[in-house]
């Protein structure tokens, strides 16, 4: 191979000798850095984070997530406003709406969050075979399954988390006691990492089983979506019914209620179901689920990507 | 020592022979990879970015082990797949961009390289319109700008021209020949349309159905055949007329395609025979040339009957 500088010479003179076109410098090597494992991983990480929020792409996928950041954000700040100014008045010394509450009072806002992102991340690769283009390239297979998982899940949790911040630094103004306030917003954070860790996963799972994208949107609401309604419902009846340890054990199969019930029993946030886990053998089980719940929806993501053919 | 280079190189797959015993040592310029559509050229290629393992036997690409490297190599190679995999909702520039980024580059290198391959590969204005409107042969060529982003040493090109119109297809095997003698990247070029090779390659690797069928340098397969090609014009059955006093004064004449008579030279003085006979006759002579192979005829005689001439 003959060396860059010979090259470069070789390509001005014939680029200009057969176009004749004054810009055309010819090829130039490139003879800069290559980066690493590490940095392209992060790299392909903050793209698809920004992706997820409709940033680097066409502006009409901006205007979906950004409504659902705003539509989380508007009853956090409602409530902000009304502890800050009406503290004294209605005799307030906590938050109006838990932090541990809040994810469960918009999940409808979550799902669709996760159900229109999921598939833009990742159907996207798979129905135009763009994935070809990622495995012909350094990265491995599970990184590149690792890492879009870990996108979508930071943008969920963004969309859980940030409202949360909100309400814990308007409690600060509002006087409430830093220390115990600290205390709930630090809880109410990881259960939102876990909650955010649950939705994707399954979210990612359904989108990678179900290329067709606007499939995977409808598929990945009814699963979430319907599970928490029936979930709710059987509670519900449950608590009716006197049948407390039905609602426990239904509480398992929606993400939300599982989160929260684990919450609960980890961090003795108040309740936001009829029926958290009442035994400490319960709340057991609600860690444990979560955990199967993350982990299995990574290990049924890795089996699906095994047979995707280059 | 070769850019590539296979020995005893074998995929089965459940039901089918892919490679067999495959021997192929490729080099530096421009080298065409020619079989019909089975005959295992996608699946060599495969191999050799180390996505899919070979049954038995081993290649190497730029000196690594296709089975232990292949990261390696996916970061000097790159690889224009032959199905679509371009993703609809991206502009060309930012999908060059980000692969760039994902081959290794900084951001800003990879900005200034996609900017740079996309202007080879002929792409104006259009690269930041979004990738869904493109025509076929602005696809092809957006392809072919990912796969050159990171300035690698190899290219492998699947089917390269697939789908494009005749103009079109003469502007990608230009860039073809272009990358390979200009940009000085060697580049591996399948095509199952002979002509097209015969056109651009220094050499020209024959598969059938997983075997070598013959690999040399393109000019071995275009020598000389030791035959003038005559036409002449003047009388309806001029080239009869002219061929039948050939064979009278003692020389080997055929007819051949398209009125033209072929003649076995048999020494210096046979196209004076020939100009002399013409002029006897009352004829015009309207050319009269060497006769060279073609790719297709070296097809004939190897016996891969399936394999299209252009």
């Amino acid at each position: 191979m003959s060396s860059p500088s010979e090259t470069t010479d070789t390509g001005t003179d014939a680029g200009e000798a057969r176009t004749g076109v004054i810009h055309d410098l010819g090829y130039r090597p490139y003879g800069g850095p290559r980066l690493g494992e590490g940095p392209v991983a992060w790299s392909f990480f903050t793209t698809g984070l920004r992706n997820t929020y409709g940033l680097g792409r066409s502006a009409r996928s901006k205007v979906l997530p950004m409504i659902l950041l705003g539509l989380m954000l508007l009853p956090a700040l409602i409530l902000v406003g009304v502890l800050v100014q009406a503290k004294n008045i209605l005799d307030l010394d906590e938050q109006i709406v838990a932090y541990s509450t809040y994810p469960l009072t918009t999940q409808l806002l979550i799902s669709v969050f996760v159900a229109s992102q999921a598939p833009a991340l990742i159907s996207r690769d798979l129905r135009f075979r763009t994935i070809t283009l990622y495995l012909a390239r350094p990265m491995r297979r599970s990184v590149y399954v690792l890492v879009r998982l870990a996108s979508l899940t930071v943008a969920t949790f963004v969309l859980i988390g940030a409202p949360l911040l909100l309400m814990y630094l308007g409690g600060l103004l509002a006087d409430l006691p830093p220390g115990r306030e600290t205390g709930r917003f630090l809880g109410a954070i990881v259960g939102a990492a876990l909650l955010a860790a649950c939705l994707a996963g399954l979210a990612a799972l359904v989108a990678a089983l179900t290329i067709r994208r606007g499939l995977a949107v409808t598929a990945v609401i009814v699963v979430l979506l319907v599970s928490y309604t029936v979930v709710s419902t059987i509670q519900g009846i449950a608590v009716g019914a006197e049948q407390e340890v039905v609602g426990e054990v239904a509480g398992l199969f929606s993400p939300y209620t599982l989160v929260n019930g684990l919450q609960v029993f980890l961090f003795d946030s108040p309740d936001a179901t009829p029926t958290p886990p009442s035994s400490d053998a319960m709340g057991v089980l609600y860690v444990v689920a979560t955990l199967l719940t993350v982990l299995g929806s990574i290990g049924g993501l890795m089996l699906r990507y095994r047979k995707v053919s280059p | 020592m070769g850019v590539i280079e296979t020995s005893g190189l074998t995929k089965q797959y459940p039901r089918v022979t892919a490679l067999d015993h495959l021997d192929v040592t490729v080099g530096e310029g421009v080298t065409g990879l020619v079989g019909a559509n089975g005959a295992g050229k996608s699946t060599l290629i495969k191999i050799l970015l180390g996505l899919v393992p070979a049954t038995s036997g081993s290649a190497t690409v730029l000196g690594h082990d296709v089975a232990t490297d292949g990261g390696r190599i996916r970061a000097l190679v790159g690889y224009m797949p032959e199905h679509d995999c371009l993703p609809a909702d991206v502009s060309a520039s930012d999908l060059v961009v980000h692969m760039g980024q994902m081959s290794g580059l900084p951001y800003a290198a990879a900005r200034e390289r996609a900017s740079d391959v996309l202007r080879h590969v002929g792409l104006a204005e259009e690269r930041y319109r979004p990738i869904g409107g493109y025509s076929t042969g602005m696809k092809q060529r957006a392809k072919l700008a990912q796969a050159l982003v990171h300035d690698p040493r190899l290219v492998l090109l699947d089917e390269p021209t697939n789908g494009l119109d005749p103009s079109s297809r003469d502007d990608m095997l230009a860039l073809v020949r272009r990358i390979g003698r200009e940009f000085g990247i060697a580049v591996l070029v399948t095509s199952h349309l002979l002509g097209e090779l015969e056109r651009v390659s220094d050499h020209v690797v024959v598969l059938d159905g997983g075997r070598l069928l013959r690999s040399s340098a393109t000019t071995d397969f275009l020598h000389a055949t030791g035959s003038l090609l005559i036409e002449v014009q003047g009388r309806p059955d001029a080239d009869r007329l002219l061929g039948q006093a050939l064979v009278d004064a003692g020389l080997v004449a055929r007819p051949a395609d398209g009125n033209l008579i072929e003649v076995e030279v048999r020494d210096e003085t046979t196209p004076d025979v020939v100009r002399d006979l013409t002029v006897d006759l009352g004829l015009g002579l309207v050319r009269m040339q060497e006769r060279h192979h073609r790719i297709e005829d070296v097809f004939r005689e190897g016996g891969a009957g399936s394999v299209q001439p252009v």
